[in-house]
C-alpha cells in the first residue's frame, strides 16, 4: 500500500502541471473573464443609465417568497456545478493525453529502465497510473472547481451589494458543501464509466512502438469508417450508429464529464422556470441509475481487460 | 563458490538475428565479472534475460529465481544501471531519493545522503539540469545504497569524461563491493575495468567464447616480444595473433608452455584489449 501511495505520488510529481496547474489556471482565467464581464457590464450599465438585475422578475429580497429564495440558492448551486464541469472538462483533456503518454513516454526516453530496476510490479505501476487518471486528477478538478465557483459567487455578491442588493443572505441559500459532496460521490461513477477510454488509451500507450496518439485515434475511427462503408453492423441487425455510439465514442469519449446521462434513466424535465426542481431531479440517484445500463458494465469489463493487456505489454514489451 | 547466476543454453532470436545462441555460463558470488563482446554480440540481451526484461529459451537461474516468473521478487536483490542518463528527466534529486527510500526495502537512506554529500548535487535540482556525469553520480548513489546481491552494469560510463569514469569504478570498489556482492559489467572501455575484474567472459555471436578468472587468464595466455630471428619458430607454435612493433613481432599464445615461450623472447601478460582483438578477429568481416 505504501508503495502504491508513492507510485501515485510519483505520477503527481511528474504531472503536476496537468493535474494541478491546468485546472487552477483554467479557474483563474475563468474568474478573470467573468470579472472583466462584470466590470464591462458596470461600465456600460452606467453609460446606459443604471444596471437592472436579472430583468423583470427579480425582486428585492424582502418581498421574495420562500420558493424564490430556494430557486436563487439552486441557481447558485447550478452555477457551482457548471463551473466544476468546465474545470473537469479541462482535466478530462489533460487525462486523455496523460494516459496516452503514461506507459509510452518513459519507454521513449528509456527511463523505464530506471523504474524497472526497482522492485515495483508492473501491475501496481499500471494501476497507479489508472488511479491517478481516474480518481486523483478528477478529485483535484472538483476541489478547484468548487473553489472557483464559490469565488465567482462571491464576485456576484459583492457586485450586487454595491447595487444595494443584499445577496449575502441569498448566498447562504446555496449549498456548496452539498455540491462538493455530490461531485465527490459522482467520482466512482465517473471512473467506472471512463474505464473503456482509460483502458484503451493505456493499452495504446503500453503497446505502441511510436505515436500512441495516432494509433489510439486511428484504430477506432478507422474501424468505424469501415463498418459504416460496408454496413457491417447489418450482420447483427444493428445500425452503424450503434457502432459509433457504443464502440467508438465509448473508447474515445467516455472521459467527458457526465457523458453517461444518455444511459441513465429518462430524465423528467420540470418547467424551465424551476431550477430547484431541476436540480432535485438531477440528484445522485438519477446519475447512478446509469449503473443499470449494460453499456456501463460491458464498457467497464472491456476497460479492465484492456488494462490487463496494458500490464502484459508493460511487462514484456521488448524495445530493442 | 555459490552461483549467483547459472545460465544453460540461453537462446534468444529477434526477427532478423540470433542475439543469443545457446550461451552457457555461471557467475559466482563475490565476483566482479566483465562481459565483453563486440557490438551486436548479445551482451545486452544476456543482461536483459538475467534482469527478466526479455523472453528467452533455455535455463536461467538468478539467485534461485526464474527472472521470467519472479521478476518482482528478484528485483529486491538485483539492481542495475542500464546505460547512463536513464533517470527520468523531470525528477528532483530529493524526490528520487525519497521515492527509492520508500519503495525499496533494502535501501539505506543515510548511506545515500552520505554519497550525495560528496557531490555537487543539490536536493532541489531536477535531473534535466544535471550534466551526464552528475546524473551518473546520482544514479550510482541510489544504487550503491541498495543492499543488492547482484549489480548489473550495462555500459555504465559511456559518454562520461575520464574523471567521472575513474571515480565511478573507484566508488564501486571502495564503497560498495564486498564478498557478499556480485557485479556483472559490460563495457567497451576494457582497459578501465581490467584491474578490477576477477572474472572475464567474452561473448561473440551469442555464444560465450571465453570464460575464465583473471588468475588463470595470466597462466593460459601469454604475449611474447620476439625478434626477427625467432619469428618463424614462434609462428610454428600457432599463435592466436601477431602484430609488428618497431621491427619486432608480438605474438599472442594460448596454452603454450612458459619455458618454451621464454626461449623466444620476453614474455608478458597480455592486456584484455589485445586478447579481445585477437579473439574477435573477423567479427565484422
Amino acid at each position: 500500500m505504501k508503495t502504491f501511495y508513492w507510485l501515485v505520488k510519483r505520477e503527481f510529481w511528474e504531472h503536476k502541471g496537468g493535474f494541478f496547474w491546468a485546472p487552477v489556471v483554467t479557474g483563474i482565467v475563468f474568474l478573470v473573464l467573468n470579472g472583466m464581464g462584470i466590470v464591462l457590464g458596470e461600465v456600460f450599465g452606467r453609460k446606459w443609465g443604471g444596471l437592472r438585475f436579472g430583468g423583470g422578475d427579480f425582486h428585492m429580497q424582502s418581498d421574495m417568497s420562500l420558493a424564490d429564495l430556494r430557486n436563487v440558492g439552486a441557481g447558485i448551486d447550478i452555477m457551482l456545478y457548471t463551473v466544476a464541469a468546465i474545470i473537469l472538462g479541462v482535466t478530462a483533456i489533460v487525462v486523455f493525453f496523460y494516459c496516452l503518454g503514461a506507459l509510452y513516454d518513459d519507454r521513449r526516453d528509456r527511463s523505464i529502465l530506471f523504474w524497472k530496476s526497482l522492485p515495483l510490479s508492473d501491475t501496481s505501476t499500471v494501476l497507479s497510473k489508472l488511479a491517478s487518471a481516474a480518481l486523483l486528477a478528477p478529485a483535484i478538478a472538483i476541489v478547484v472547481g468548487v473553489i472557483v465557483g464559490l469565488v465567482l459567487a462571491l464576485f456576484l455578491a459583492v457586485v450586487a451589494t454595491i447595487h444595494g442588493l443584499s445577496l449575502w443572505s441569498l448566498l447562504m441559500e446555496a449549498h456548496p458543501l452539498r455540491v462538493a459532496m455530490n461531485l465527490v460521490l459522482l467520482l466512482p461513477l465517473y471512473a467506472i464509466w471512463a474505464l473503456p477510454t482509460l483502458g484503451w488509451l493505456l493499452l495504446c500507450s503500453a503497446w505502441a512502438k511510436s505515436k500512441p496518439f495516432l494509433w489510439a485515434i486511428a484504430l477506432p475511427v478507422g474501424s468505424g469508417v469501415i463498418v459504416s462503408w460496408f454496413g457491417l453492423m447489418g450482420l447483427f441487425n444493428l445500425s452503424t450508429d450503434w457502432y459509433w455510439k457504443n464502440v467508438v465514442s465509448r473508447l474515445l469519449g467516455s472521459l467527458v464529464p457526465g457523458s453517461w446521462v444518455g444511459n441513465a434513466s429518462p430524465l423528467v424535465i420540470p418547467g424551465h422556470n424551476d431550477p430547484a426542481a431541476l436540480l432535485d431531479s438531477l440528484d445522485l440517484a438519477y446519475h447512478y441509475s446509469a449503473l443499470a445500463s449494460p453499456s456501463l458494465w460491458i464498457g467497464a469489463t472491456a476497460g479492465a481487460a484492456m488494462i490487463a493487456g496494458a500490464v502484459w505489454f508493460r511487462r514484456w514489451r521488448d524495445e530493442s | 563458490m555459490t552461483a549467483v547466476v547459472t545460465a544453460t543454453g540461453l537462446s534468444k532470436r529477434y526477427k532478423s538475428s540470433q542475439a543469443l545462441d545457446g550461451a552457457t555460463f555461471q557467475i559466482g558470488s563475490g565476483r566482479i565479472v566483465g562481459l565483453i563482446g563486440p557490438n551486436g554480440a548479445g551482451k545486452t540481451t544476456a543482461l536483459k534475460a538475467i534482469l527478466g526484461l526479455t523472453t528467452f529459451e533455455g535455463q536461467l537461474n538468478v539467485l534461485g529465481l526464474d527472472p521470467r516468473k519472479d521478476r518482482d521478487k528478484l528485483m529486491e536483490q538485483v539492481c542495475f544501471i542500464a546505460d547512463v542518463a536513464v533517470l527520468p528527466r523531470w525528477i528532483r534529486v530529493k524526490d528520487a531519493v525519497d521515492f527509492v527510500a520508500n519503495t525499496h526495502p533494502r535501501f539505506d537512506r543515510a548511506k545515500c545522503d552520505a554519497f550525495l554529500a560528496r557531490t555537487k548535487l543539490q536536493p532541489m535540482q531536477k535531473v534535466k539540469q544535471l550534466s551526464k556525469g552528475m546524473i551518473v553520480q546520482l544514479h550510482l548513489a541510489l544504487v550503491m545504497s541498495i543492499d543488492a546481491r547482484l549489480l548489473v552494469l550495462d555500459e555504465p560510463t559511456l559518454g562520461l569524461d575520464i574523471l567521472y569514469r575513474k571515480q565511478f569504478y573507484q566508488s564501486l570498489l571502495e564503497d560498495y563491493f564486498d564478498e557478499e556482492k556480485t557485479i556483472l559489467v559490460t563495457t567497451h572501455q576494457v582497459e578501465e575495468i581490467e584491474h578490477i575484474l576477477t572474472d572475464l567472459m567474452f561473448i561473440r555471436d551469442g555464444k560465450i567464447v571465453l570464460d575464465t578468472d583473471m588468475d588463470s587468464l595470466g597462466e593460459r595466455f601469454a604475449e611474447v616480444l620476439v625478434g626477427a630471428e625467432f619469428a618463424h619458430a614462434a609462428r610454428e607454435l600457432k599463435p592466436l595473433d601477431e602484430r609488428q612493433v618497431f621491427g619486432k613481432s608480438i605474438f599472442l599464445f594460448d596454452n603454450v608452455s612458459r619455458p618454451e615461450l621464454e626461449r623466444l623472447g620476453e614474455v608478458r601478460r597480455p592486456s584484455i584489449g589485445d586478447l579481445f582483438v585477437a579473439t574477435m578477429k573477423g567479427t565484422y568481416a
